[in-house]
């Protein structure tokens, strides 16, 4: 009974990973311009990540495993952000957006008021 | 005698970094045992002295439970979504409607500020184009904002989310801030401090 616990388990942690993968290929292509891209590019992998990583540490249950896992999606969780704002901050000062998307921008409201 | 005080409190700034190093080591060798201890710190030691940061004035204070509350909500907010823009992006018909938000935090500390920063926008959806530190303004590009509604309750979950950073380590003082705007007053305060500018 728990052998098949934990095939299903392992079935679909490596699905989601896997599935999360592919949404975020898919959104690359369709979303629009750089900003919406980026949040495809850096995001639903981080989940992906995690449920691929999750997986890794349930099948081989050691200390060394899940603490080098734990490290492993930290590290991505707090490194993914930064390259995330990098990209979209050189994105923006640089003009790549396309404000017909946007329906507020409150950054562009804010330095026309200063 | 207080630039002794001083220097005192600088070096017990740089001890909690400095354990997490060590820790950290410990965690890429997958084991712990006296001898990664004891080039951990050795280790943890030169890293702080040759790759000098900014010193960053921690909080002093950890409420284990309201921390634990925190990364727990931040994880159930990845999966929900991650899953929100997936399904964004294989939707048959796409209307892209995205907008850049200005959120106003309450907090004074830089370390809540880049807590808040990272967690929102390691949550799907939102990336942080800039930042105002001086007077603790997020600026986030939002994916998938259609109403008036939409912005509101973003504008909501990212207060919350710094409220509940503050809970688990921010300073007594932000704690206080927090305690003192109650949710319904605070888009007052906002329009009375944008009003002037």
């Amino acid at each position: 009974m728990s052998g098949v616990l934990h095939d299903v388990l392992t079935a679909v942690l490596i699905l989601a990973g896997a599935v999360m993968c592919l949404a975020a290929g898919i959104g690359l292509i369709r979303f629009p311009d750089v900003l919406s891209r980026l949040h495809a590019a850096t995001k639903p992998q981080i989940f992906g990540l995690m449920a691929v990583s999750t997986d890794v540490a349930i099948n081989n249950f050691s200390v060394g495993t899940v603490t080098l896992v734990v490290a492993i999606v930290a590290f991505q969780s707090l490194t993914a952000p930064m390259a995330a704002h990098l990209v979209g901050r050189a994105a923006y000062e640089t003009e790549h957006l396309r404000p017909d998307l946007l329906i507020v921008d409150e950054l562009r409201d804010r330095r026309a008021a200063c | 005698m207080t630039t002794r005080r001083e220097r005192l409190d600088a070096v017990g700034n740089q001890i909690p970094p400095l354990i997490a190093l060590i820790v950290l080591w410990m965690l890429l060798w997958g084991e712990f045992s006296w001898l990664n201890l004891l080039v951990g710190i050795v280790v943890g030691i030169v890293v702080t002295v040759v790759f000098y940061l900014v010193p960053v004035q921690l909080s002093g204070r950890v409420h284990p439970l309201h921390t634990v509350v925190f990364l727990v909500r931040l994880i159930a907010d990845i999966v929900r979504a991650s899953i929100d823009v997936a399904w964004l992006a294989v939707k048959p018909r796409l209307v892209m409607s995205n907008a850049i938000l200005e959120i106003q935090l309450r907090t004074r500390s830089d370390l809540i500020l880049t807590w808040t920063a990272v967690a929102t926008s390691i949550v799907p959806g939102s990336i942080v184009v800039d930042i105002d530190r001086e007077l603790s303004i997020l600026y986030l590009h939002v994916l998938n904002m259609h109403s008036a509604g939409d912005i509101e309750r973003f504008r909501r979950r990212v207060q919350d989310t710094e409220r509940r950073i503050v809970r688990g380590f921010g300073s007594r003082e932000d704690v206080e801030r927090m305690r003192g705007v109650r949710p319904a007053d605070r888009r007052t305060q906002r329009t009375t401090r944008k009003g002037p500018s």
